[in-house]
């Protein structure tokens, strides 16, 4: 048969795709149990980096899961900043309940600042504490940034304004641009910056070009990242979202209040 | 052509870089630390040596109308399957890459030899021509990272040569050897070198 008959062709084409999808297939399913493994570790070792409990990214499986052991895991109703007890944090998807209709709700399109059209209704916070004292809230956030959705970490000190440090584990920004947002230096400029203002509204305004102290409210200015002002923009959108009163707001609140 | 010839042409004598200006992109992105251009490097050599292969294999029963998509193809599945293993082995570097694994599907060298050779050639030829011009591709990529990460952060596969002013050392580091443009330039004095060496590599005027 000529190579070129139709009938060729067609063989060809459909036996190639077989042969292929077969062993890209094989491969995929094999390996998700490690590499699930892995993302599960990166998340908690970005969640530790935003936290500053442990200094390094090389850190090993058993210092990860060691560190690990000062945070604890609770669920809360975003509806009433309240703790959710007849579910168990350790096997709760949150990414799983962010986009299924009965665990989501949405947002309405004037609210949604972050740009993720629905979060779920029971989302976790993580509380550090030293000394039988909670010491830092950790909030898990995303938001859209130019091109991907942008999933982080966002720690707040027990005064719940003020930022103890921020971290992504997951984006799809421009290396070297967008993808600065997990550069340290820059994290670095978030600490001890207010997310609410005195009378907790969120005030995050990440501007162009660096941040000069003497002007007022530099307090809650943080440095753009330049060549990526809408990395910089998606970023700012996405934390004052989950810090209003849509997102995190109602449990900061309870939290000062005292009602964990 | 000799197995010699075949494998380390690629090297100086025809370098898909520095003398067939391909795969240029990827030479950009991911060369600013060296420890992921070794990786990168890895990944292009197994990518274009059983791409190559493969092609090489059915080669006789491609029909000609759809070769270029029966070679992308093959490559695609093997760059997926690249990227399913360095996130299953090494999730930190597979991270820090991000896109650019998969971008290897669109790497010209790819699937150029693929086109230019092992459409040609027997599967082993083609195997070692796929391997030499990875080769080829990952001394260029693995030159540009040692000067830039040397130079734009003091350090080489993660540990310190110059200590950093910022870290209370003595070297400034030069931001720019972070940034693409940088890579140009080494590329373009590796391209010098070559053909002050390689006279016979200059275009005549």
């Amino acid at each position: 048969m000529s190579n070129d008959s139709t009938v060729k062709t067609l063989v060809v084409a459909t036996a190639l795709c077989v042969a292929c999808s077969v062993l890209v297939s094989t491969a995929a399913v094999k390996l998700k149990p490690i590499q699930v493994k892995n993302k599960r570790l990166d998340v908690k070792k970005n969640l530790l980096l935003a936290a500053g409990l442990i200094e390094s990214s090389k850190a090993n499986e058993k210092e990860v899961n060691e560190a690990y052991t000062q945070v604890e895991t609770k669920l809360i109703d975003l509806s009433t900043g309240k703790e959710v007890t007849d579910m168990d944090p350790a096997t709760y998807d949150l990414e799983k309940a962010d986009k299924d209709p009965e665990l989501a709700t949405e947002i309405p399109a004037d609210e949604d600042i972050a740009k993720i059209k629905t979060r779920a209704k029971v989302r976790p916070v993580y509380l550090v504490k030293s000394g039988g004292q909670v010491s830092q809230i950790i909030l898990p956030f995303h938001g859209k940034g130019l091109w991907s959705t942008m999933y982080g970490f966002l720690s707040l000190a027990p005064d719940t304004q003020t930022v103890k440090g921020i971290g992504f584990y997951q984006h799809g920004e421009t290396p070297g641009l967008g993808g600065e947002i997990d550069n340290k230096k820059w994290q670095a400029n978030w600490e001890g910056k207010k997310v609410l203002s005195e009378n907790y509204k969120p005030t995050i305004d990440v501007i162009k070009g660096s941040v000069d102290s003497s002007t007022p409210g530099a307090e809650s200015k943080i440095d753009g990242l330049s060549g990526a002002t809408l990395t910089s923009n998606g970023v700012e959108a996405s934390v004052n979202y989950w810090v209003s009163n849509e997102g995190y707001g109602k449990f900061l609140a309870n939290f000062r209040a005292g009602g964990v | 052509m000799s197995v010699k010839k075949t494998l380390f042409d690629p090297l100086f004598n025809n370098n898909p870089i520095a003398l067939q200006i391909l795969g240029i992109c990827s030479a950009l992105a991911v060369t600013t630390k060296l420890e992921t251009a070794l990786v990168m490097s890895v990944a292009v050599i197994l990518v274009t040596a059983f791409s190559s292969f493969f092609v090489s294999i059915i080669r006789n029963h491609i029909p000609s109308s759809i070769r270029i998509i029966a070679q992308m193809v093959v490559i695609a599945s093997m760059v997926i399957l690249t990227d399913q293993v360095l996130k299953a082995f090494v999730f930190d570097v597979s991270k820090s890459m991000s896109v650019y694994v998969g971008l290897i599907i669109t790497n010209c060298i790819v699937m150029g030899r693929a086109e230019g050779y092992a459409m040609k050639n027997g599967p082993v030829m083609s195997l070692l021509d796929g391997i030499g011009n990875g080769i080829g591709y990952s001394f260029i990529l693995i030159v540009v990272a040692f000067f830039r990460e040397l130079f734009g952060s003091g350090k080489l596969m993660g540990f310190t040569v110059f200590k950093t002013i910022g870290d209370g050392g003595w070297y400034q580091p030069n931001g720019m050897a972070l940034l693409s443009p940088s890579a140009f330039f080494i590329i373009g004095f590796i391209i010098w070198a070559i053909r002050t060496v390689k006279t016979d590599q200059i275009e005549a005027e």
